[in-house]
């Protein structure tokens, strides 16, 4: 941080306070439950576009998602669990940012353009070995902002997105915003798909920097 | 063949559900249970007696040959000779009523999307008679808080909330994109609204009786939620 007011604010925190701590942990059989769920719906209907004129671009048409990514069993017993896991999900979804606006954390965690584009950009250049050094780094470099705000933002999707096509009738103005039912539809599985593609770099640059799976369970060095 | 495909699928479903729910705790089906309540309330408290389901322009009408049709008898059900409605239970005048009679109350006609419990949807023009207009005739008592669909399709039934069964757009419905209804849309009256899913559209009507209790129906008694509101 640059200026002295900027370091006080975090003075005597931990790098992972316990609220993010329990929901980053909590999110995690929860995703899995909503996904895996989410997936054996899917199969019972593993088509997107409307009835006589599916996508072209869709290159799974027809095909149903592998067994052992689906879970529920069937399609009513998956949907059971799909919307009863969803409200624990946006549960935790919704404490989540109230902690990060009420404790001001925000401002060390979510990518803001004019302050770590750059710094973005320097270091997607050290990973493609352009650049020899890593750009200098505060409490995430700008990289890990752009990740990590990317991933809140497909979460607010996926549950918007999913409200639109289950009560695309109740909540019509929903599902218009997405352009359509089957709009919605693409939408949905469209953060799944990023989710899991975020989840899975995620999991890569953890193995690579172990000590940070330390941090997110005892909290870190108060600062 | 879609009915075959349905049906493979339900008896492969069961079996899976079954064998998940043996090395499932009782605890995961009371929490499931107790969930399916929570989202039924949400569910009543979401639907509005006045908000009609938005009508799609004509342009996505789904080909017919493209709007998929189930029934659960071994072949397509066709309506005996003397077929006639029958509307009864918690009614002042039960009554019996024939096609014609049915054709000759006010149409209602709309055009709308169907959501099926599978994921996929689609568009056509339904014409028919008010549910609401049947309940009016006959009388429906204020202690009917259910309505239940009987049909001849090997005894496929369901019961819905008076409130949904009251909706404007719930009708029972004798014509498709302008024509009679087809034997595999559920020839010669099916119920049809855009407010629930499609299983709880009941095609092949025989019996609409209103109940004080809530009975289930033939996929609810299997596992899916009972209220499949859209």
């Amino acid at each position: 941080m640059g200026s002295s007011a900027a370091d006080n604010q975090w003075k005597g925190r931990r790098a992972q306070p316990a609220a993010i701590r329990l929901a980053h942990w909590i999110n995690i059989p929860l995703l899995v439950i909503m996904a895996g769920s989410g997936l054996q719906i899917l199969a019972a209907y593993p088509a997107f576009g409307p009835r006589g004129a599916q996508y072209k671009w869709y290159p799974f048409q027809n095909d149903a998602p592998p067994s052992w990514l689906r879970f529920g069993g069937w399609l009513a017993g998956a949907r059971h669990w799909h919307f009863a896991i969803a409200w624990f999900l946006i549960l935790n979804g919704v404490i989540y940012l109230t902690y990060m606006i009420a404790s001001g954390e925000w401002r060390r965690r979510v990518f803001i353009p004019s302050r770590d584009t750059s710094n973005a950009l320097a270091m997607f250049g050290y990973y493609l070995r352009i650049r020899k050094t890593p750009p200098p780094e505060d409490f995430y470099n700008g990289l890990q902002r752009l990740a990590y705000t990317s991933s809140i933002l497909f979460a607010v999707v996926v549950v918007l997105s999913g409200l639109a096509i289950y009560k695309p009738v109740q909540l019509y103005w929903i599902t218009a915003a997405f352009g359509g039912y089957d709009v919605a539809r693409v939408v949905h599985l469209s953060c799944l798909v990023l989710l899991a593609l975020f989840t899975a770099m995620h999991l890569v640059l953890v193995a690579l920097h172990p000590r940070t799976i330390v941090t997110m369970v005892t909290g870190g060095q108060r600062g | 063949m879609a009915r075959s495909i349905t049906r493979r699928r339900l008896i492969l479903g069961i079996a899976a559900g079954t064998a998940l729910a043996g090395c499932d705790s009782r605890a995961a089906s009371m929490f499931l249970a107790g969930m399916g309540r929570w989202n039924e309330r949400v569910d009543r408290l979401l639907f509005s007696e006045d908000r009609l389901a938005p009508e799609p322009p004509a342009s996505e009408l789904t080909p017919e040959a493209d709007f998929p049709s189930y029934f659960i008898s071994d072949t397509m059900p066709f309506a005996p000779a003397d077929w006639a409605l029958k509307v009864g239970g918690l009614v002042a005048r039960p009554s019996v009523f024939s096609l014609d009679q049915l054709k000759r109350m006010p149409m209602f006609g709309m055009r709308i999307r169907h959501h099926c419990v599978e994921g996929w949807s689609a568009v056509a023009q339904w014409q028919g008679v008010q549910l609401r207009e049947i309940a009016r005739r006959c009388g429906a008592s204020r202690d009917a808080q259910y309505v239940e669909f009987r049909s001849f399709d090997n005894g496929y039934y369901s019961t819905w909330d008076i409130e949904s069964s009251m909706h404007p757009q719930t009708i029972l419905a004798y014509g498709m994109n302008g024509r009679p209804l087809y034997p595999d849309h559920g020839a010669p009256i099916r119920l049809y609204s855009p407010v629930k899913l499609g299983y709880k559209n009941v095609k092949y009507l025989t019996e609409v009786n209103f109940m004080p209790n809530r009975t289930g129906g033939y996929w609810e008694d299997q596992g899916y939620d009972w209220y499949g509101g859209v």
